[in-house]
C-alpha cells in the first residue's frame, strides 16, 4: 500500500509538469487580457519541434530550446491576430491550434515518413538529489524539467508581485486604458505576455516528447491544452493555485493509470473523464468568474 | 515665463471643427479655468495638450521652449499631468501600485519605499489616502486624490483637471479646492475645465471661455461676474426650453412602493424608495451621479430585479418583470446609455421593430416591407437623419437618441421613464428631446425624468424628488426650493425641515 | 514619427468583394512553400490539390461526400456563433449523435427504412441537443463561460466512445473496437448509385436552406442576430436573450448531432473512435469563412471538402503529405480573419495625426470577424 501511494505521488509530479508549464504560460496571456486558445497547438508544435531538433542534433536540451522558441513564435502570431488586428480571440486561437497541429503533422511526415516503427530517441533521465533515501528518494526522482516546472511557480508569483513588469501585466489585464495613460505600451505588454507564455507552452510540449515519451505521436497532447484552459479558471488566475490544480489533475490521471493495472471494476475511462467533469462542476459552483481579468477578450483601441 | 502656451491650435474631426485657432496659456502659480458648455471644445484642447489627439495646426510651448507632444508619455515628460472624469486606475491594485505604474525606477519594485513616498506626498499636498488600500474599495473622492497624486509623482508642473467636481459631493469639493490652493502655492500651473460658473468664480484666477471651438474671451476673475461669463458661454439670454406648469394632473400611473435593490457590487443602491407619478406631470429626480438613480431606472426598465418592494404601472403589479413585459405594459423607456439601448450593427428599421416584433411577424415570417415602412414613418415624425436601412452605429449621438425616442414614444406609452436623456447631445438635439418630453406630459403621460443636470430638472419638472445615497430625501413642487437648496439636498446636507428657517 | 494606425472605416464595396478572393490567393501563396519543401512544384501541387478532384465524376462526388459533415457542423457553429454563443463543442455533439446513430441503427433492425431513417435523424439530433444542454444551462443560469465547458465535453465524449467500443459495444465477431454494424434498413441510402454520396448530403443541404431562411427571413432569426450583435441592448429592447441563447445552443448541438449520425449511417456503418478527424473544429473554419451567413457557410464547407479531397490526391500523386490540407484550411482561416478586419478598418501610415476619431470607434458586443 505504501509503495502504491509513494509511486502515485511521484507519478503525480511527473504528470502535472506539462500541465503546470502550459497553465503558467496561459496565465501570462490571460492576465494580460488575451484568451489564447492556441495553447493546444502550441504544445503540439513544441512537442514536434523538440523531438525533431532533439533527434537531429542529438542534444535533448537543444530540442527543448527549439521548442521554447517555437512557442515564442506562436505567441507572436497570436499577438499579431489578437492584439494588432483585434481579431476575435476564440476563433484566432483555434485557428492557430489547427494551423500548428497541421504543420507539425505535415512536417513530421515529411521528415520521418511513415515507418513501421515510429522513430524514438533516448529521453531525459530522472534523477533525485536524495538518491537512496527511502520514500523521499523515490518521490524526488524526477526529470530536471519537472524541477524547473515546479520552481517556476514561485518565480512567476514573484514576477507578478515584485517586478515592474508584473505590475504592468496585472494592470493591463484589468484596465488597459490606465496602462496606456501611464505611458506603457499595451500592445507591448500583451505581445510579451503571449510570447513568454508561448515559450512555456512550447516547453510543456517538449516535456512530453523529450522526457516522458522519447517520441512524437498523433495523440501526444490529447487535449492537455484544453485542460490548462480549465485549470486557469479553477485557479482563479493565481499562480500558486495553478500548482494545486495541476497536482489535482495530475493525481487523478496518475491514479486512473494505476487502477487500470490493478484490474479495478470501473472502466479506466471514468477516471480519465473525472478531472474534466470535476472542472465543469467547479466552474458551476464558482458561478460568475468574478476573478477573471476585466479586459479578457476585449481588444484595445485607443479612442 | 509662462508654464505652458498653446497658440493657434486647430483640430478637425471630419467636417466638425472642434478647435479653431485657439490661443491659451497658463502661468506658474495660477489656476486658469477653461469654461464652456458640453461640446465647446475644452476636452479636445486638453487631449491635444496631453498627447491623446494630434492637432491639425498650432504649436505648444512648455516653459518657453517648443515641444512636440505625440503621446501621453511625451506630455508626462514635459511635466504635464491630467486628471479626467474617467479615472485611469486599476481597481485590483493598491494605491501605491497605481501611482508607480509605468514609472518604476527599475525592474524591481521596492514596495516599502514606494509606500513611504506616497505617504509623504499625501501629507505634503493634503491628499489623504492609505497607500496600501485597494483602489477598487475607495470612494470616488479618494480615487480622484490618487489620480492627482499620480500626476504629482510624475513631477507634473502643469496639472489639467477635467470637470473634477462632476463626481464629488460638496465637502469633497471643498477639500479639492483646498488642495488646489496648496498646489498653486507650490507654483503649479493648473488648468481647471468646467461648465460650473460658481465653482470657477470660487477658485480660479483667470478664465477663458470657449464656445463652439473658438475662444470667446479671456478675463481675470476679479474683472468679471457670473452673468457676464454665462453670456459669453451661451451667447444668448434664454436658457432654452422651459415647460409651462402642468394643467391636467390625473391618477397615479407609476408607483414605486418601498423599492430596494442591489447594484453590481452587491451593495444596496436603493433603500426603500417610494414615488408616485401621476398622469400629466413630469417628476424630475435630481441627484449627483452614483446615488442610485441608475439603479432606479434599471428597476423600471426591467433590467434589474429589485430585492424588495413593488413596482406598479397603472395599478398593475409588475415587480421584477422582464423588459418585454414592461414595455408592453405601456412604459416608454429612454436609457441612460444609448449604446445599451440600440444594437449598433442592426439597421434603424430593425432596431425600431425589435421592441414589438410580433407586429411584423406572421407565421414566423418577418415582413421586411412593413418594418421599413414603419421605420420611414418614424424617421419622418421624429426628424431622424438616417435611412431605414442604415446601421445604427453610423448615426450621430443625437440621431441615435431620436431612434430611441421614436421607438419608445411612438407606442403612445402611458408612462415615460427618461434617464439622462440629453447627456452628450448638442444644443439642438437637447432642445428637441426636452420638447418631446413636455409633449408627452401634455398628452397625459406620467413622465419620470432622471437627470444629473439640475438646470434641466428645474426647467422641465412639475415636481422634484431628490435622491441621495439610495433614498428619497425630499419631494417638492418645482419652485418650492432654490437650486442652491436643491444642491444641498443632493448632498445630504439638508433636511426639508430646515427650510423653515 | 511614422507609425501604423488601424482606424475604423468601411472599405469600398469593390474591396469587400475582392477580400475573400484575396484571402484565398494569399493562403495559396503561403502554403506553396510547403509544397516546395515536399519536393514538388507549387503549380503542379495545386493542380492535383484543387483542379484534379473536380476533373472526374467519382472525385467530384467524393468532394460532396467530404463536405457533408462540414456543411452540418458549419451550420451548427453558425447558429451558435451568430447568437453570440461560442460553441466549441460541435465535435463532441457530433460524436453524441454518432453514438445515438450506432445504437438506434442496431436496435431498430426490424423497422422499415421509411421509419428507421427518420428515427435515426431524430435520435442523432436529440443526442446532440442533450450533449449541448449542460454547457448551455450553465451559461444561461450561472454565467459559466461556454468555451471551456463545451471544449471539456469534447474530451469527455471521446472517453465515452472509447468505453463503449472497448467494452459493451465491442464487435463480438471481429473483436475490433468498433460497434456492431447497423442494420441495412437504418443505413442511409445512396443518392447516386455506386458512389459514396448518401442521404446525409441531402439532409445537409436542406439544413443549410432552412438556416438561411430562418436567419434572414424570420422573427426568430432577427432576435438571434440581435442577441449576438448586442446582448445587453437586445435584452433592454425586450428580446428574451436567455431563451434565444439557449435555443441557439441546443439547435447548434442538434445539427452537429446530425453530422454524427450521417457519418455512421452513411459512411462507416459502425461507430469507431476515429469517426471524425476534427469535423467539429473544421466547422468553425467553415462558419468563419462563410461570414456566419448560411449560404457563405455552404460554399465554404464545399470548398473545404475540395481541399480535403485534394490533399489526399496530392499525397498520392506527388508524395506531398496529406496534412497539407489541414495546413491550408487553417491558414485560410487565419488569413480570412485578418482580411475581414482589414475590410472594416483602414491601415494608415501616418506621420500626420489625422487618424483621430472620437467616440465612433465603439466596439460592438459579440463582434466576430
Amino acid at each position: 500500500m505504501e509503495a502504491f501511494v509513494v509511486s502515485l505521488f511521484a507519478a503525480t509530479f511527473r504528470v502535472a509538469s506539462p500541465l503546470l508549464l502550459g497553465t503558467l504560460g496561459e496565465l501570462f496571456a490571460e492576465r494580460a487580457g488575451i484568451l489564447n486558445l492556441g495553447i493546444e497547438g502550441t504544445m503540439f508544435f513544441g512537442a514536434f519541434v523538440g523531438f525533431a531538433v532533439g533527434s537531429a542534433s542529438g542534444s535533448l536540451w537543444l530540442g527543448v530550446l527549439a521548442a521554447v522558441i517555437s512557442g515564442v513564435l506562436s505567441g507572436f502570431l497570436m499577438g499579431l491576430l489578437a492584439v494588432t488586428l483585434g481579431v476575435n480571440q476564440h476563433v484566432s486561437g483555434l485557428g492557430i491550434t489547427l494551423f500548428l497541429t497541421g504543420l507539425s503533422l505535415f512536417s513530421y511526415r515529411l521528415i520521418f515518413g511513415e515507418p513501421k516503427v515510429p522513430p524514438s530517441i533516448q529521453p531525459f533521465g530522472q534523477f533525485s538529489p536524495f538518491e537512496g533515501v527511502p520514500i523521499l528518494g523515490q518521490l524526488t526522482e524526477q526529470y530536471v524539467l519537472t524541477y524547473i516546472a515546479f520552481a517556476l511557480v514561485p518565480i512567476v508569483w514573484w514576477i507578478m508581485r515584485r517586478t515592474a513588469y508584473g505590475l504592468q501585466l496585472r494592470a493591463v489585464g484589468e484596465n488597459p486604458e490606465a496602462v496606456d495613460a501611464a505611458g506603457v505600451s499595451v500592445a507591448g505588454m500583451r505581445y510579451s505576455a503571449l510570447m513568454f507564455g508561448g515559450g512555456l507552452m512550447g516547453a510543456a510540449g517538449a516535456f512530453l516528447s523529450l522526457a516522458q515519451l522519447g517520441s512524437f505521436t498523433y495523440g501526444i497532447i490529447a487535449g492537455r491544452g484544453w485542460v490548462c484552459i480549465a485549470l486557469i479558471i479553477f485557479a482563479h488566475w493565481k499562480p500558486i493555485r495553478v500548482l494545486w490544480g495541476a497536482l489535482l489533475f495530475g493525481g487523478v490521471f496518475a491514479l486512473q493509470l494505476r487502477l487500470q493495472t490493478t484490474g479495478a471494476q470501473l472502466p479506466y475511462e471514468t477516471f480519465l473523464a473525472l478531472p474534466y467533469l470535476v472542472t465543469i462542476l467547479a466552474l458551476a459552483l464558482a458561478g460568475r468568474a468574478a476573478a477573471a481579468p476585466a479586459s479578457l477578450l476585449k481588444p484595445y483601441r485607443r479612442e | 515665463m509662462l508654464a505652458v502656451q498653446l497658440t493657434g491650435i486647430t483640430k478637425h474631426f471630419g467636417d466638425l471643427v472642434a478647435n479653431d485657432h485657439i490661443d491659451f496659456d497658463v502661468a506658474p502659480g495660477e489656476i486658469h479655468a477653461l469654461l464652456g458648455e458640453n461640446g465647446a471644445g475644452k476636452t479636445t484642447l486638453m487631449r491635444i495638450l496631453y498627447g491623446l489627439y494630434g492637432a491639425d495646426a498650432g504649436a505648444v510651448k512648455v516653459k518657453g521652449s517648443p515641444v512636440q507632444i505625440e503621446s501621453p508619455r511625451d506630455a508626462i515628460q514635459s511635466g504635464i499631468g491630467m486628471v479626467t472624469q474617467h479615472f485611469t486606475l486599476v481597481s485590483n491594485l493598491t494605491v501605491t501600485e497605481n501611482i508607480i505604474l509605468g514609472h518604476q525606477t527599475g525592474p524591481l519594485i521596492d514596495l516599502e519605499r514606494a509606500q513611504q513616498q506616497v505617504s509623504e506626498a499625501s501629507q505634503r499636498y493634503g491628499l489623504h489616502v492609505a497607500p496600501e488600500a485597494i483602489v477598487g474599495h475607495l470612494s470616488v473622492g479618494e480615487q480622484q486624490r490618487v489620480e492627482i497624486l499620480k500626476a504629482l509623482f510624475r513631477q507634473a508642473r502643469i496639472l489639467i483637471l477635467d470637470e473634477p467636481t462632476a463626481v464629488l459631493v460638496p465637502h469633497e469639493v471643498e477639500a479639492l479646492f483646498a488642495t488646489l490652493k496648496r498646489l498653486r502655492e507650490e507654483g503649479l500651473a493648473i488648468i481647471f475645465i468646467s461648465h460650473k460658473l460658481n465653482e470657477v468664480m470660487a477658485i480660479c484666477d483667470r478664465i477663458t471661455v470657449l464656445r463652439t471651438g473658438r475662444v470667446v474671451g479671456t478675463v481675470q476673475r476679479s474683472d468679471t461676474t457670473q452673468p457676464e461669463l454665462a453670456k459669453m458661454m451661451v451667447g444668448r439670454e434664454t436658457l432654452g426650453v422651459r415647460s409651462s406648469p402642468a394643467s391636467n394632473v390625473g391618477s397615479v400611473l407609476l408607483e414605486l412602493d418601498d423599492i430596494s435593490a442591489r447594484n453590481e457590487q452587491n451593495l444596496l443602491a436603493l433603500k426603500r424608495v417610494s414615488l408616485q407619478i401621476r398622469a400629466g406631470e413630469i417628476l424630475g429626480l435630481a441627484g449627483v451621479s452614483g446615488n442610485g438613480q441608475s439603479e432606479l431606472a434599471e428597476v423600471l426598465f426591467g433590467t434589474l430585479a429589485p430585492s424588495g418592494g413593488f413596482v406598479r404601472i397603472a395599478g398593475k403589479d409588475l415587480t421584477g418583470a422582464p423588459p418585454w413585459v414592461i414595455s408592453r405594459a405601456g412604459l416608454g423607456r429612454i436609457p441612460e446609455d444609448r449604446q445599451s439601448g440600440l444594437v449598433g450593427d442592426l439597421s434603424v428599421a430593425e432596431n425600431l421593430a425589435l421592441e414589438r416584433l410580433e407586429d411584423f411577424v406572421r407565421a414566423g415570417r418577418l415582413d421586411v416591407g412593413a418594418m421599413h415602412r414603419h421605420a420611414a414613418e418614424l424617421i419622418d415624425e421624429f426628424q431622424i437623419k438616417a435611412a431605414p436601412g442604415d446601421a445604427v452605429r453610423t448615426l450621430s449621438g443625437g440621431n441615435m437618441q431620436k431612434v430611441i425616442l421614436a421607438r419608445s414614444l411612438s407606442q403612445a406609452p402611458s408612462v415615460v421613464v427618461a434617464s439622462q436623456p440629453t447627456r452628450g447631445l448638442d444644443v439642438g438635439a437637447t432642445e428637441y428631446v426636452r420638447r418631446r418630453l413636455i409633449e408627452q406630459r401634455d398628452r397625459g403621460a406620467a413622465v419620470l425624468l432622471v437627470s444629473e443636470d439640475l438646470d434641466e430638472i428645474t426647467a422641465l419638472s412639475d415636481r422634484i424628488a431628490v435622491i441621495y445615497e439610495g433614498q428619497i430625501v425630499a419631494t417638492l413642487l418645482s419652485g418650492e426650493a432654490t437650486p442652491e437648496q436643491l444642491g444641498l439636498m443632493m448632498t445630504g446636507a439638508w433636511r426639508a425641515a430646515d427650510a423653515q428657517d | 514619427m511614422r507609425r501604423i494606425r488601424i482606424e475604423r472605416a468601411p472599405a469600398p464595396l469593390g474591396l469587400r468583394l475582392a477580400i475573400p478572393l484575396l484571402a484565398v490567393g494569399v493562403t495559396f501563396a503561403l502554403t506553396a512553400v510547403l509544397i516546395v519543401l515536399a519536393g514538388a512544384r507549387p503549380l503542379e501541387g495545386y493542380y492535383y490539390f484543387l483542379i484534379a478532384p473536380l476533373a472526374s465524376r467519382v472525385s467530384a462526388l467524393e468532394v460532396l461526400v467530404k463536405s457533408t459533415p462540414l456543411l452540418l457542423t458549419g451550420a451548427a457553429v453558425t447558429v451558435a456563433f451568430a447568437a453570440g454563443y461560442w460553441n466549441i463543442g460541435a465535435e463532441g455533439q457530433l460524436y453524441a449523435g454518432a453514438i445515438a446513430g450506432a445504437w438506434l441503427g442496431v436496435v431498430l433492425h426490424d423497422w422499415p427504412p421509411a421509419l428507421a431513417i427518420p428515427m435515426m435523424l431524430l435520435g442523432g439530433f436529440a443526442a446532440g441537443v442533450l450533449w449541448a444542454l449542460p454547457p448551455a444551462l450553465l451559461k444561461v443560469k450561472l454565467a459559466v463561460d461556454e468555451v471551456v465547458t463545451t471544449l471539456l465535453l469534447n474530451s469527455v465524449v471521446l472517453f465515452l466512445v472509447s468505453f463503449l467500443l472497448n467494452g459493451p459495444w465491442r464487435d463480438p465477431i471481429s473483436g475490433w473496437p468498433q460497434s456492431p454494424e447497423i442494420s441495412s434498413s437504418a443505413a442511409f441510402p445512396k443518392l447516386i448509385p455506386r458512389s459514396r454520396l448518401h442521404l446525409g448530403f441531402l439532409v445537409a443541404v436542406v439544413v443549410i436552406g432552412v438556416l438561411w431562411y430562418a436567419m434572414s427571413r424570420t422573427g426568430v432569426g432577427l432576435k438571434l442576430r440581435a442577441t449576438g450583435l448586442g446582448f445587453r441592448a437586445s435584452r433592454f429592447i425586450g428580446v428574451d436573450v436567455n431563451k434565444t441563447l439557449l435555443g441557439a445552443a441546443l439547435v447548434s448541438g442538434g445539427i452537429a448531432g446530425l453530422a454524427g449520425v450521417g457519418e455512421v449511417a452513411g459512411i462507416h456503418f459502425h461507430l469507431i473512435d476515429a469517426l471524425s478527424p476534427g469535423y467539429g473544429y473544421t466547422g468553425i473554419i467553415a462558419a468563419t469563412l462563410g461570414g456566419l451567413n448560411a449560404l457563405g457557410v455552404g460554399l465554404a464547407a464545399v470548398f473545404i471538402g475540395l481541399i480535403e479531397t485534394g490533399s489526399q490526391n496530392v499525397s498520392r500523386a506527388l508524395g506531398v503529405p496529406a496534412y497539407l490540407g489541414d495546413v491550408v484550411q487553417a491558414t485560410l482561416l487565419l488569413v480570412t480573419l485578418a482580411a475581414f478586419i482589414l475590410q472594416n478598418y483602414r491601415i494608415r501610415f501616418s506621420s500626420d495625426r489625422s487618424r483621430d476619431n472620437p467616440s465612433s470607434g465603439e466596439l460592438v458586443e459579440g463582434e466576430i470577424p
